[in-house]
């Protein structure tokens, strides 16, 4: 792959609770190319939401530890960066969008205000002009009779509105890299086709590089041209999205391809991963998955497992079935 | 065939909205006429979006709202109309309900065994032992052990607290149960598990469900048959091969076609444009009409009502 | 079914030992809350010497017109008021009728504003009239209220108890109301109502024990504000009838005296303070606590 436009390198992240320090995110590495499309995907404690605002350093405070990583864009490390450069950053070369449209919107701010504080911040547009883009955005993002609705505050948008407004906010600097956690989990299926559809045109037509996390495998397999699956704050595998759904590689993305319901065939009895994800302060010896694992064996429980390369564009965080598949080679 | 359990007829919700500016209560249609019948030993999935009246027409049928007009027999009794009140108070312990949320289905200040022994300590007249043998003995069914009895909700994961729900549900030994949307505030690795213990305990007593869910691919692994909903109607109703394989309304044709599925080859056609209508100011006419990619002339001005089209398979459609 | 009981084992290993450290969490966070601790601390100082007043073996009443107006000192801590009473014996005996009164009061009107707060929650025609008459009751400063009761009621101390708790109890049935009506929709409720619970087992077993957390934190201000009432009321003669030392009552009687003999009204003063803020911190720090705790972890 040519020069990733965003790198995150053994990023680990700690949160204080009340039962203590835990790990959120492990070690975590991923490269994001130009104009492309990755998706993480993972279950609730996959640390993936926590990846993605740490990019943007969104979480960090008094209870945040970050005692590894880098994460490098533009050659810069964003975690070293000050706030000043940060904010810079933030709106108008990576933006991000997030999954609850009824609270990601300032109730008592109208969308052309909304909009246009990214483009006065960034841009240094005035007034008449901000407002004016805010039109087009609205255009751009496909709502309906964008002159009036400009002028309308969020809560007499439906959902679907709002994270069109939500998109297009993110959009408005034309950024290089858009992280979008979830956008469209609380949505209708019926509008969450429309929102895939749009994020996808807008990706071709902007050239953005696009960071989809969600819990989803179908969103994945639509949306995502690469693929990286987490759980329980670890990255378990990436492959190229044909690949991670035709011949997966760890037991986890088995058993969650086997458990999610299927819309086109019958079938008597899923399939189900026994156990339950591991509580964040738990600590586990060995794999994380091994109390769950089918296929689990002695030095699963007490080797902590390394991400091994399996390929081009493959890793895979199971010794046994990597060497499995190099055998088979 | 065995005779229906469960059968609502005609059914009207409306609720009253006040408005701001004064003036007479909006009225709010949220179930407009729908009919449907399940039979004994199994599950009618019932699918929707938002604002599609799902919810709305589960809470109707175990007497959580009143009905605003329509009739509904539980068990050979109506719970509709002059004495519906007493004809519920007869059946109340066949019919049971499992929530959404496993965070506010449960009373945080209670312990577990006293959150599933709730229908037994409300009818009263068991001894202690006899409870606490119940209690322990619905843990096991739903595959948790005893000692949870004594923990408080907040110490188990929304799984766990699922299964907690359904225990309490199986209590006073229910006949049939209304699932609203049991599994949907779960992690994929967690539903299938909580989908095999409904289906498990289905076989097992003998129970019938009504599983509400707006995910279609959860439903075709539990129902027996499916009826799709939109804005408040019953548009298509069908044994679930029939309707997965042939559907007849336009609407369920876009349902299917815009969920996801976990195949990167898969090519789907572009989606249904526009948005679920406004329930509260119903256009005339069949309420999918602004979206329909079929519509016809009539479509704006009449109502379409259910046809049966053969096979069980009923459709409310003028394509029909 | 195998499936199912199977599927489960693995996680209840975590599960335990997130039970054992949860169970005590709550006793943990306050004892690292400092104002709590330090509130905590004074409270139970007063307590104590409410409760030990009697180990001094002077009699509070006992007047000696020798040794009146003596300042602070060795034979008296606190000096000696205009009979000669010994004022540290009659503070200590005060805090046991103050912090009485409070306490009754916080009880008194947790208790029936608790009962008002769900049953306007329960039911919604009840609500509007029981909210107007807690608003009547709110529209005049509560201490007037309270001035206005205990004048009608007599200088006794159960008629004080009364007029405070009828003061404070709109303030606490509001709280509890407001927080039953949150619970209300919560998805439990609906639970109960399907296994046929009556609107009486709804209130006193779901509504009434989810609102104890704002009902505490509320009780603990309301003792605060009774203790500083009772000072006002015994000011204007409606306290308290004496001889009966209360603080109120120590500095109404003093205050014909406050610039020659200034420490009749300065340590019972000194000691209202104290026990109000020492009440406040606590309520602040249960509050801090036990807000946050009530949300549910994901």
């Amino acid at each position: 792959m040519a020069a990733p436009l965003l790198e995150v390198n053994d990023l680990t992240v700690r949160f204080r609770t009340d039962a203590g320090w835990m790990t959120a995110v492990d070690h975590v590495s991923l490269a994001v190319g130009e104009g492309e499309a990755l998706g993480i995907v993972g279950e609730s404690g996959s640390g993936k939401s926590v990846t993605a605002l740490s990019i943007l350093r969104l979480h960090a405070g008094p209870t945040t530890r970050m005692p590894t990583g880098k994460v490098m864009y533009g050659g810069r490390d964003l975690l070293g960066l000050p706030m000043r450069d940060m904010r810079a950053i933030r709106g108008s070369e990576i933006a991000m969008i997030f999954q609850d449209p009824m609270s990601s919107l300032n109730p008592v701010l109208t969308i052309a205000d909304q909009i246009g504080e990214s483009l006065r911040l960034h841009q240094g547009l005035d007034h008449a002009t901000a407002r004016r883009r805010a039109v087009e955005l609205l255009d751009l993002v496909r709502i309906p009779d964008a002159a009036r609705r400009v002028d309308e505050y969020p809560h007499r948008l439906s959902g679907g509105m709002r994270q069109r407004v939500m998109i297009a906010i993110a959009i408005a600097c034309r950024p290089k890299l858009l992280i979008a956690d979830e956008p469209t989990t609380a949505l209708d299926v019926t509008i969450q086709a429309q929102i895939l559809d749009l994020l996808r045109d807008l990706q071709a037509e902007l050239g953005m590089s696009v960071i989809l996390i969600t819990h989803d495998m179908g969103v994945i397999a639509e949306f995502a041209r690469r693929v990286m699956v987490m759980y329980a704050g670890r990255v378990v595998e990436t492959a190229p999205v044909g690949q991670l759904f035709r011949r997966p590689l760890h037991p986890y993305t088995d058993g969650l391809l086997a458990a999610i319901p299927k819309l086109d065939v019958d079938v008597r009895r899923l399939p189900a991963i026994p156990g339950s994800i591991p509580d964040p302060t738990a600590v586990i010896p060995g794999c994380r998955y091994s109390p769950r694992c089918p296929m689990v064996q002695a030095r699963c429980r007490t080797e902590a497992p390394d991400l091994l390369p399996a390929g081009p564009e493959r890793q895979a965080r199971c010794p046994p079935r990597v060497a499995a598949l190099e055998h088979a080679a | 065939m065995t005779a229906p359990i469960i059968r609502v007829r005609d059914l009207v919700k409306d609720f009253h909205v006040t408005r701001g500016r004064g003036g007479p209560p909006a009225i709010l249609r949220a179930v407009n006429h729908i009919s449907f019948d399940i039979r004994q030993g199994t599950t009618l999935g019932l699918v929707g979006e938002s604002g599609s009246g799902k919810s709305t027409t589960g809470r109707l049928l175990v007497g959580l709202i009143p009905v605003t007009s329509g009739e509904i027999g539980l068990f050979g009794e109506t719970i509709t109309g002059a004495g519906g009140d007493r004809a519920l108070a007869k059946v109340r312990s066949k019919l049971q309900f499992v929530f959404q949320d496993p965070h506010g289905s449960l009373n945080p200040r209670m312990r577990v065994g006293d959150c599933i022994a709730e229908p037994i300590d409300v009818g009263g007249g068991w001894t202690r032992r006899d409870r606490a043998d119940r209690v322990s003995e619905l843990l096991e069914t739903v595959g948790l052990p005893r000692a949870v009895a004594e923990r408080f909700p907040h110490e188990f994961s929304g799984g766990q607290r699922q299964r907690i729900g359904i225990a309490r549900a199986l209590a006073l030994k229910p006949d049939f149960i209304v699932c609203d949307e049991p599994v949907s505030a779960l992690d994929v690795s967690m539903q299938a598990q909580i989908i095999n213990l409904l289906l498990d305990l289905q076989e097992k007593l003998g129970l019938s469900y009504l599983f509400i869910a707006h995910d279609l691919a959860v439903v075709r692994s539990i129902a027996t048959d499916v009826a799709v909903m939109y804005a408040g109607a019953l548009v298509e109703q069908a044994p679930k091969a029939v309707l997965y394989a042939a559907p007849k309304h336009p609407y369920t044709e876009a349902l299917l076609e815009a969920v996801p599925r976990p195949d990167p080859d898969r090519v789907r056609s572009a989606a249904l444009g526009g948005e679920i209508p406004s329930i509260l100011n119903p256009p005339p006419g069949c309420a999918f009409a602004a979206r329909c990619p079929k519509v016809m002339e009539m479509c704006r001005s009449e109502r379409p009502a259910p046809r049966p089209t053969g096979d069980g398979h009923v459709v409310a459609c003028h394509l029909y | 079914m195998a499936d199912a009981t199977m599927s489960y084992q693995p996680a209840l290993a975590s599960g335990e030992a997130i039970a054992a450290r949860r169970r005590f969490r709550i006793l943990r966070k306050l004892l690292h809350h400092r104002s709590f601790m330090v509130g905590f601390v004074i409270v139970l100082v007063m307590v104590m010497a409410a409760l030990l007043a009697p180990l001094t073996g002077i009699d509070p009443n006992k007047m000696a017109i020798r040794f009146r107006f003596r300042p602070p000192q060795d034979a008296y801590w606190f000096g000696t008021d205009q009979f000669g009473r010994d004022l540290f014996t009659r503070t200590l005996y005060g805090a046991q009728l103050s912090l009485w009164i409070g306490l009754s009061v916080a009880v008194l009107s947790g208790v029936i504003g608790a009962a008002i707060g769900v049953l306007s929650a329960q039911f919604r025609r009840l609500d509007s009239l029981l909210m107007r008459i807690m608003d009547a009751l709110m529209a005049a400063p509560a201490i007037l209220l309270a001035i206005g009761l205990g004048a009608a009621l007599g200088p006794q101390t159960h008629s004080v108890i009364i007029a405070l708790a009828v003061a404070y109890i709109p303030r606490t049935a509001r709280i509890v109301r407001a927080s039953a009506l949150v619970t209300r929709e919560l998805e439990f409720i609906e639970a109960a109502r399907v296994a046929g619970a009556s609107s009486l087992r709804i209130m006193f077993r779901h509504l009434l024990p989810n609102a104890t957390g704002p009902l505490l934190v509320q009780s603990t201000f309301v003792f605060a504000y009774a203790i500083l009432a009772e000072a006002a009321l015994s000011f204007l003669g409606i306290g308290p009838p004496p001889p009966a030392p209360s603080w109120g009552n120590i500095i109404a009687e003093g205050r014909s005296f406050a610039v020659q003999s200034w420490w009749i009204m300065l340590f019972p003063g000194f000691a209202i303070s104290l026990a109000a803020l020492g009440m406040n911190l606590l309520g602040d720090g249960l509050r801090d606590v036990l807000d946050p705790r009530l949300k549910v972890e994901g």
